[in-house]
């Protein structure tokens, strides 16, 4: 699946729930039945950390695209974590630097988004699109690609 | 007190938020404001907005007489002896700020001792820390107990000859607990130690004397007491205060000036530099005469109330915990449940149709004494209802279900 395609199938699926109940038991699903990341990486290193909730994510460049690790101590944020990573995960640097995460606002969870909020999401973003940049840059710069 | 005729009085608890009625509980972080506060604000600069003090027009005239009307009212609310007592700021934050840069400059040198709490604000932390690092003082933390309540074996075991301030609060932010600082007072001064109380939590309850408590210095905001945000308070005896330097320097606080020296200005205006915010200041004056009005023996009796049976039912939920049990409080409630993140909870919360707030709630070292890392607090006013505690508890019934 293409991101493009990915991020459609996202708000296809968000677009069928009626109410934020909906939204969110959906939400809360994916932040309990998925695996975050093992414990032995949430280290100081790779949090991003908001005040009102934590954010880890671990980024690895293999052969042109990028691999993703990421969790958050609390569900809700854990669950959203989850589905950004359906799209951004094993995307080339150049994807993910285009990228402008708009489709998020047609989810339904701007008010998790925002930067005030400080549940780390934003600064997740902001992280991703850096990581992007630098392994982009690399690439651009060497026989980065073996 | 008629209630629903109370909740008239305030515009914004009537506002519908995603189609459906809304429970303001985060009265800690800052109060609604009522009509007549607004509307009196509006007055002002509808009809008599001038630069103040210096003027020699009409305008000037009826704005300078407002503004210090309004200062005339706070410091009989508080019951300063006098109006150089009564300082105006942006707010507890900068009132803090204030004492921390002109006492420390005046008055803290290389190893004297400052006294904190492990119950306080970050507001009354860190401007101290800040001046101890650069006057070379040294921050001595007070411990609490586990129901909550400040040690005062502690706080006695910390006095000796070099502490030169304590800064404690009357009311946790967090907890709701109300500190014996009238003790906590007398055991100051019986060491010849000044101490600042920071009132910013227990002005929206009480009301507060300053020469009965003999306090050295009291801050509180304006916007917690259901005044405009913009405008605090800091009462200092006259004594410190005239000893103290500056804060900030400009226009209004300056007597004469020339660049071979300036001097400044007398109390209270040394401390009021560039204009004020005269139409908050007037808020908050006005907004005391409508707590007055009501009576707060009326609204601390009926907040005790809504404390009790909010306190009743949250503890019928079970895996949820209060932080901060000792009795004396305000009708604050902070809480965990087991197994769910507080901003789990508080999202979940505000989706229903209610506002808590989560999270450390500016108090790191409270959070790591207690051992958890956040919490969800209820802060309830003279305008909030039973009903609305019972939609809360359902509410976080709900959130229960949802999340374990």
């Amino acid at each position: 699946m293409t991101i493009t395609e990915q991020k459609q199938e996202l708000v296809e699926e968000f677009e069928m729930f009626d109410d934020w109940m909906d939204r969110y038991n959906y939400i809360i699903e994916m932040g309990k039945d998925l695996d975050g990341m093992p414990e032995e990486l949430k280290t100081k290193q790779y949090l991003i950390s908001g005040c009102q909730s934590q954010v880890w994510l671990t980024a690895k460049y293999n052969d042109g695209i990028i691999n993703f690790q990421a969790d958050s101590d609390a569900i809700i944020t854990k669950g959203i974590v989850q589905l950004l990573l359906k799209v951004v995960e094993g995307r080339t640097p150049k994807e993910l630097v285009e990228e402008d995460f708009s489709f998020l606002d047609k989810i339904g969870l701007k008010e998790h988004l925002s930067p005030t909020r400080s549940n780390g999401l934003t600064s997740m973003i902001k992280q991703i699109k850096l990581y992007a940049l630098v392994f982009k840059t690399k690439e651009e710069q060497s026989d980065y690609k073996n | 007190m008629n209630i629903s005729k109370i909740r008239q009085d305030f515009p914004i608890l009537n506002k519908k938020v995603r189609g459906k009625s809304y429970v303001y509980f985060d009265n800690g972080a800052t109060s609604q404001t009522p009509k007549s506060v607004i509307d009196r604000m509006s007055y002002y600069y509808e009809n008599e907005n001038a630069n103040v003090h210096r003027g020699v027009h009409y305008l000037s005239q009826i704005a300078t007489d407002a503004m210090e009307a309004a200062r005339e009212r706070i410091r009989k609310y508080i019951n300063a002896s006098s109006i150089e007592e009564v300082i105006f700021t942006k707010g507890t934050t900068e009132s803090i700020n204030l004492v921390a840069h002109s006492f420390g400059k005046a008055f803290i040198g290389e190893g004297d001792e400052i006294i904190v709490s492990e119950m306080e604000h970050h507001a009354n932390i860190v401007p101290w820390q800040m001046m101890c690092e650069e006057r070379g003082a040294i921050l001595k933390v007070a411990k609490i107990n586990d129901d909550g309540s400040l040690n005062i074996d502690s706080f006695k075991s910390l006095l000796n000859s070099n502490v030169k301030l304590i800064a404690i609060a009357h009311t946790s932010n967090v907890m709701g607990i109300i500190n014996p600082i009238e003790e906590l007072i007398e055991i100051a001064h019986n060491e010849n130690i000044p101490i600042l109380i920071d009132g910013a939590q227990a002005v929206p309850h009480t009301k507060v004397d300053v020469q009965d408590l003999d306090c050295d210095f009291y801050v509180f905001s304006a916007h917690k007491m259901y005044g405009p945000m913009g405008v605090g308070i800091l009462f200092g005896k006259k004594e410190y205060l005239e000893k103290m330097p500056p804060y900030q320097s400009g226009g209004e606080m300056i007597k004469d000036v020339s660049f071979e020296k300036t001097t400044f200005n007398e109390l209270p205006f040394k401390f009021e530099a560039g204009t004020p915010m005269v139409a908050d200041i007037i808020g908050l004056a006005e907004a005391i005469d409508y707590l007055e009005d009501i009576g707060l023996d009326k609204i601390q009796d009926y907040e005790h109330k809504l404390l009790e049976y909010g306190t009743k039912k949250l503890l019928e939920i079970e895996e949820l915990r209060i932080i901060g049990t000792n009795e004396n409080k305000a009708s604050v409630i902070s809480f965990i449940i087991d197994g769910i993140h507080h901003y789990d909870a508080g999202s979940l919360l505000d989706q229903m149709g209610v506002a808590v707030r989560t999270g450390n709630h500016c108090a790191q070292p409270l959070m790591k004494r207690m051992n958890i890392n956040g919490t969800i607090r209820a802060s309830f006013a003279f305008y909030n209802t039973y009903e609305e505690i019972d939609i809360l508890v359902s509410a976080v019934k709900k959130v229960k279900e949802m999340l374990l």
